[in-house]
């Protein structure tokens, strides 16, 4: 649970509204000015989805109870679930094989 | 040519499947806000005023963990980078049109809204309006399912028992966009290096460890990059 206030909250999701609106819009309003995107800014952007969904999602599993700890029942269904997503690349069969994988775990454990 | 009607029609059933999978996304973060201790307005109100799914997650998220405020504004316009290169992949087919109309398509703009409009402009050789006709049937079909599936999430929030660890849907889904967005060797290894950073830096207080994990997956699939140059 958050102890931020609600106003402190409202500030930061404004900011993040207007900064990815601002995103969205950056060579569609520029593009009179901008001929093209730079090489090397592709190549930055490129790669940002991957590296941030990635250290995003690894925590999440290995530290699971707060400290790293491989033996949790939400590591091993990130690992069963990781297999799928590499498989199927299906974001409901993902959801679904780490969901069940952990009650499972949960019931057994 | 196509009359408007037959043109909204394409562009609904080209996003239909889309929003199958967008659907339960939308509970998962409507679901997560709430737990985060949003009040349901104000859970409610990312819907509309980020409009981005997995940015919206990780916001709540790192509410919830009460992240510092640079980490917890950073980190989801880090995430929604990517609209860059949708839009400069969109503007030069928007060009013509007012800019505050260019404002307006750029609010809607999203992945598949991005891919949708993009596979059609370049298939189909339409004048503008038509262009932007399909443009908002997908984006706004889109737009309308993402606040009615969040809003869903928030009403059913908080009656779902801890037990079902739902939170554990939101790293899932993470998990699930991590993977097609791996496409080559860099791609590989900025998610490589970025899990293994953000693991070993996953104490630095204020949640600093998905930044710099982030940052370092970047810098060394950059360099992977430029030496295969």
């Amino acid at each position: 649970m958050t102890t931020y206030s609600p106003a402190a909250i409202w500030v930061m999701v404004g900011v993040v509204g207007v900064g990815t609106w601002l995103l969205r819009l950056s060579f569609v309003a520029l593009l009179a000015r901008v001929e093209t995107v730079p090489p090397a800014v592709t190549r930055i952007l490129r790669l940002i989805p991957a590296a941030v969904l990635a250290a995003i999602t690894a925590p999440a599993i290995t530290n699971a109870g707060g400290s790293f700890d491989l033996g949790t029942a939400r590591f091993a269904a990130g690992v069963l679930a990781a297999f799928v997503a590499w498989r199927t690349r299906n974001v409901a069969a993902t959801i679904g094989v780490g969901m069940v994988s952990l009650w499972v775990l949960q019931a057994l454990t | 040519m196509r009359s408007r009607a037959a043109i909204v029609r394409d562009a609904v059933s080209d996003i239909a499947p889309l929003l199958i999978g967008v659907a339960p996304f939308g509970v998962i973060a409507g679901v997560a806000a709430v737990d985060a201790g949003l009040a349901p307005l104000q859970a409610y109100s990312l819907s509309p005023i980020i409009f981005a799914g997995a940015a919206q997650l990780a916001t709540v998220g790192l509410l919830a963990r009460d992240a510092a405020v640079a980490v917890v504004i950073l980190t989801p316009l880090v995430i929604n980078a990517r609209h860059i290169m949708y839009s400069a992949a969109l503007a030069p087919w928007f060009r013509p049109l007012p800019s505050a109309r260019k404002a307006g398509l750029a609010y809607l703009m999203t992945d598949q809204a991005f891919a949708m409009s993009i596979l059609r402009y370049g298939r189909k050789d339409e004048p503008i309006g038509d262009r932007v006709v399909y443009y908002l049937g997908v984006a706004l079909s889109l737009w309308l399912t993402w606040q009615v599936t969040t809003i869903v999430g928030i009403a059913v929030g908080g009656g779902i028992p801890p037990e079902w660890s739902l939170d554990f849907a939101v790293p899932l889904v993470f998990l699930a966009l991590v993977f097609p967005a791996i496409t080559d060797r860099p791609t590989a290894v900025a998610a490589i290096v970025g899990a293994a950073v953000a693991v070993g830096a996953a104490e630095l207080p204020f949640n600093l460890g998905l930044p710099v994990g982030a940052l370092s997956g970047i810098a060394a699939g950059y360099l992977v990059e430029g030496a295969a140059q």
